[in-house]
């Protein structure tokens, strides 16, 4: 199995080849837009961070610097406003650190003015736009190709089919040598178990239990009096225990062993499946392992969520047929036939694992037809973030 | 009316199907396996998204979803029977709660 990507000098593969604008605190993001929107080819990635709580600086300094190292990303633009928080030089040390080869540039907004900034970072995104356009596709073995694994819009066919079909994909990605990651923790509790014993090692498992534990302290005092992560309406719906419902969300996984948790975008050292902690909110979920180094995502909708990524190809994987016949526009492998009693796991697992190869190696995904390009990082802080 | 009703064995290793219709007392249940397609006539009225046994399950066995247990048999589950929280005992909730 192979696919046809960019291998980077670096030696990190790269199934994109855009260019990003960094915005280095909320405050930059409609400069970063515009900047980003004058050159075609070039993504910008605003977000809600940056002067934050000490927790959340760090998070969105680890996520810029592993983003503009991404693999997908040929070239970066690194923005700063100046009274931020997050420190944009580090970022920008870091990048250059890690991809000593990918044009990168960085602007402080306070220190050069804001007509200046758009007009000369327009200019440099420009010149890197061109430069990336030299970069060339060869075929490459999966051993670099890490596929993320995100569920959203879920109803009682994602467990059914589209999720256990995603399994059989990863399960047959990791054993040509690829890697995937899940992350979704909140979505897990209830599952620490199960999830345990699939751990490569002792030290793995701890860190499962304990990862899924604390998500579980955070959120418990945020539900509402009568709130149970297994509701009456999942029992109605025919989920009998919270085993199984985590394990219908699980279950795109597939079987293979979990070798190493990490943190919220930070990179893995091992290959095969990986935990990243992250939320159960698909946007910022998708960063977590983007950041962390996935370069295309498998989603799967039940009711049909049209969420695409700036830097990453979304796969969308549905197991319902209403919602495949209403929203097929932006549903990349149609699962809903398992549903339907006219294909199984196996056939649609291999359907998904080949649109996999086929959109790593340039083909467009639906949401990148539409141009959808959802970004969000997630933050501890949230609503209190008043800094 | 009797009628056939689709359903999903998730992993050939399951006993329990998830029925992608509603069927009544008397209908038949089709499902696809490795071996072929199977099909077992349900013995109660089991509405969509819910679990019916594929084969006989004593008390006190696994109920097999995913390849995975996601609870206990409370009480003895016939081929074709429901399964759901009358019958079913979750191992990390004390019940389904």
């Amino acid at each position: 199995m192979r696919a046809s990507c960019y291998l980077r000098p670096d030696g990190g593969l790269g199934v994109r080849n855009c260019v990003v604008v960094l915005p280095a605190v909320l405050c930059a993001n409609e400069i970063a837009r515009r900047i980003a929107g004058a050159v075609v080819g070039a993504v910008a990635l605003p977000h809600a961070g940056g002067c934050t709580c000490g927790e959340d600086v760090a998070r969105t300094e680890r996520v810029m610097a592993a983003l503009g190292s991404h693999p997908n990303v040929a070239g970066a633009l690194v923005l700063g406003l100046g009274c931020e928080n997050c420190d944009s030089e580090k970022v920008a040390q870091e990048i250059a650190r890690r991809c000593p080869w990918k044009p990168l540039e960085r602007m402080v907004i306070q220190e050069v003015g804001v007509s200046r900034v758009i007009r000369e970072g327009t200019a440099l995104v420009e010149k890197m736009v061109r430069k990336a356009s030299e970069c060339e596709r060869s075929e490459v073995d999966l051993a670099g190709l890490t596929l993320a694994l995100e569920c959203g819009g879920s109803d009682a066919t994602s467990g059914l089919a589209a999720n256990p079909a995603l399994g059989v994909a990863v399960d047959r990605l990791i054993d040509a040598g690829g890697s995937a990651m899940f992350s979704e923790t909140t979505e897990a509790i209830g599952a620490a178990h199960l999830l345990a014993r699939r751990a490569a090692n002792d030290q793995v498992a701890d860190r499962i239990v304990a990862t899924i534990q604390r998500a579980q302290e955070r959120m418990v005092p945020l539900l509402q009096p009568g709130e149970h992560f297994l509701t009456s309406g999942n029992m109605q719906g025919g989920l009998t225990t919270l085993e199984e419902k985590s394990l219908g969300c699980i279950c795109k996984t597939g079987s293979s062993r979990i070798t190493e948790v990490v943190q919220y975008g930070q990179k893995p050292q091992e290959k095969g499946l990986i935990l990243v902690d992250g939320t159960g909110f698909d946007v910022p979920s998708m960063t977590g392992m983007v950041a962390a180094g996935a370069q295309i995502v498998a989603f799967t909708t039940g009711k049909g969520s049209p969420v695409g990524y700036p830097i990453a190809p979304v796969i969308k994987i549905t197991g319902n047929p209403h919602t495949y016949e209403r929203l097929g526009e932006i549903i990349d492998v149609n699962a809903a036939t398992i549903t339907q009693g006219i294909s199984d796991i196996d056939v649609v697992g291999e359907q998904i694992l080949q649109e996999v190869l086929a959109a790593s190696s340039g083909k467009q995904t639906k949401a990148e037809a539409f141009g959808f390009s959802d970004f969000s990082i997630s933050t501890v802080a949230g609503a209190y973030a008043g800094v | 009316m009797m009628k056939t009703i689709v359903a999903v064995k998730i992993n050939p290793r399951d006993n329990v199907v998830t029925l992608v219709g509603d069927a009544s007392p008397g209908d038949g249940v089709r499902y696809m396996t490795p071996e072929g397609d199977r099909e077992i006539t349900v013995l109660d009225k089991v509405p969509f998204g819910h679990k019916v046994a594929a084969s006989d399950i004593k008390a006190g066995e696994q109920v097999i979803k995913y390849n995975e247990a996601i609870g206990r048999a409370s009480q003895a589950i016939r081929k074709g029977e429901h399964v759901h929280v009358h019958n079913v005992a979750s191992a990390v909730q004390g019940g389904a709660t």
